[in-house]
């Protein structure tokens, strides 16, 4: 399988990656040169295999449902761009 | 004092008990080296007060009889390890200012046990390469050298600032992370010493993100006993990773020098590749004679389904990093682009904060998971996984205890010598290293000879689930074959 113009312009969409029109060619040679190196898997007989789903046999941990953490919304909004009174600031969603 | 650098950890331990020297010491002479060693650019982040006042409080410990197993033991902490209130960007320019406000499980046990962290170390942006040059800071140096030439190598990747700190003399050890070879690739290109332990055995807790079923974290040393002192610091079981293992951590250092009489060694045919390079042939062969020599048996196994490790996984590792790096959106921390909407605002910082690599890999792994290409990419990968797993399986149902093979298909190379036209060429550097994390065991890479012009090469040791320990003693074994490198001083 290889990839098209138009699907590189739509994967990077899906990927919330801005790709301008200059790029998509050579972005998709590459993507292409990554697939047909995957390509040799379909030469894999997986005719009754199950998909690894964990790495190691283990059952999934559950943690007590309790509070444990919490009353740090300083460290929570430390980081943003952009905050008011412990509230991200984001460009406007809903007109 | 500078040659306080140059000793092992073990060495330094005694020195610090016996108060040859104080940890105060022992740090200064590594914040020298490192600033006499800017030209490598294995360091981003210096942190000399930190550094001294850890030394200090170390040497308090220290006089009083309560220095932890670390005491004063200063280190280097791959970027990808969030330090509280000190600045971790995993070398990508989306996280450029990013101050975590909590510490990695990892390194925090590393305080707790002693140690003193000297500064943040360069890597692959995200840990996503095998030669450092994708990092937003720019490419690592290896201090080795191909004799009579002055051309700039690589250390790998992408724990390339790790490897080059550690064989530079500019930290006593290293934190470092593998994703598909990204500790035992740079080891093997540095002559140190780097482990990848069993999926599971150290928290992935406060680890930046990249494939969460195959990260793993572990240390890069000079010496095999140095690996294994700072695994057991780093190994435990943490309730904040619900992958991380609840089982007893052993003293790791006790299996240096222990006998691997009886053991069987398993010497798998389909690592021996066409087109191998003589002197690789050359070391796996002399390695396995080491081992025999030491009371091993050597059998040959079959590992039928190696091939297809590097395709499977990059689906399965792009795959997960699509996913996890979704969280990169210009809100809650890191670049923000200015748009009009909330869309392009996403667009527009991701576009700018991701380098190509990274890029790239967003992309194909956002491909393998879209709808009609699933079953297709990303379920198949994860069958062929199940086989992976499998051969090694069949292979220590035999009674095989660990598997030989070289850790890198060549040495070192130049900065910008591969992966330039095809991205696939540079994925190769990871072909006998990616079988390991794509079936979650350990692997060790140990220094073992030179090639024809002078730069080291390394063995891998691959062992059970959980049985680090038969890695370091068969390490030690070669590692008292070969002997130690060193590499001539030249920045």
């Amino acid at each position: 399988m290889s990839v098209d113009a138009t699907t590189v312009r739509r994967i990077a969409h899906l990927a919330r990656i801005a790709v301008s029109d200059a790029e998509v060619p050579h972005l998709q040679g590459e993507l292409n040169a990554m697939l047909a190196f995957v390509e040799q898997l379909s030469e894999v007989n997986i005719d009754g295999v199950e998909p690894m789903t964990s790495v190691t046999p283990m059952e999934m941990k559950k943690r007590a449902d309790v509070v444990n953490d919490g009353e740090i919304a300083d460290d929570i909004v430390r980081n943003a761009p952009d905050t008011t009174d412990h509230f991200f600031l984001v460009p406007k969603v809903v007109e | 004092m500078t040659d306080l650098t140059s000793l092992t950890i073990a060495e330094a331990r005694e020195g610090l008990a016996s108060k040859s020297f104080t940890a105060v010491e022992l740090t200064d002479a590594h914040l020298a080296a490192i600033e006499a060693a800017r030209v490598l650019n294995a360091y981003v982040l210096e942190t000399p007060d930190r550094a001294r006042e850890m030394a200090k409080a170390a040497d308090e410990k220290i006089v009083k009889g309560e220095g932890g197993p670390l005491a004063g033991i200063p280190l280097g902490i791959k970027d990808l390890f969030a330090t509280r209130d000190i600045r971790t960007t995993a070398c990508s320019k989306i996280l450029g200012n990013f101050i975590p406000p909590y510490e990695s499980t990892v390194t925090s046990q590393l305080w707790r046990d002693g140690a003193v962290l000297l500064g943040k170390l360069n890597n692959d942006e995200f840990a996503m390469g095998s030669s450092n040059e994708t990092s937003c800071f720019g490419p690592v140096t290896n201090p080795w050298r191909r004799e009579g030439s002055n051309t700039t190598l690589v250390p790998g990747g992408s724990s390339g600032g790790s490897a080059s700190a550690v064989a530079a003399l500019l930290c006593m050890g290293a934190t470092a992370t593998d994703t598909g070879g990204s500790i035992r690739q740079p080891a093997a290109f540095t002559a140190t010493v780097g482990i990848k332990p069993t999926y599971g055995r150290c928290s992935r807790w406060g680890i930046v993100a990249f494939a969460s079923s195959l990260d793993q974290a572990g240390p890069i040393a000079r010496t095999t006993r140095d690996a294994a002192i700072l695994m057991r610091s780093m190994a435990g079981h943490d309730p904040k990773d619900t992958t991380s293992v609840d089982i007893a951590v052993p003293d790791y250092e006790a299996a240096i020098g222990k006998s691997v009489k009886g053991m069987k060694i398993g010497i798998p045919r389909e690592y021996r590749l066409d087109g191998m390079p003589a002197e690789i042939e050359k070391l796996w062969s002399e390695g396995a004679q080491w081992l025999k020599a030491a009371g091993a048996e050597l059998v040959e196994v079959s590992l039928p389904h190696t091939k297809y490790a590097l395709p499977a996984y990059y689906i399965v590792a792009p795959a997960e990093a699509s996913s996890n790096l979704a969280r990169y959106d210009g809100v809650r921390y890191g670049l923000r682009e200015p748009a009009r909407n909330i869309i392009e605002m996403y667009e527009n910082s991701r576009a700018d904060g991701f380098g190509d690599e990274v890029r790239r890999r967003v992309l194909i792994g956002t491909y393998v998971l879209s709808a009609g290409y699933y079953d297709a990419y990303y379920l198949r990968a994860q069958k062929v996984r199940t086989l992976i797993k499998k051969d090694f399986e069949d292979c220590f149902a035999k009674g095989v205890n660990a598997i030989l093979t070289p850790a890198t298909p060549s040495a070192a190379f130049g900065i910008g010598e591969k992966g330039g036209a095809d991205p696939v060429e540079m994925y190769l550097n990871d072909i006998f290293t990616v079988t390991v994390n794509m079936a979650g065991l350990p692997g060790i890479a140990v220094p073992a000879g030179k090639d024809t012009q002078g730069l080291p090469l390394g063995l891998q040791l691959i062992g059970r689930p959980f049985d680090e320990e038969t890695l370091f003693s068969l390490g030690e074994v070669i590692e008292q074959a070969a002997g130690r490198f060193a590499a001539p001083r030249w920045w």
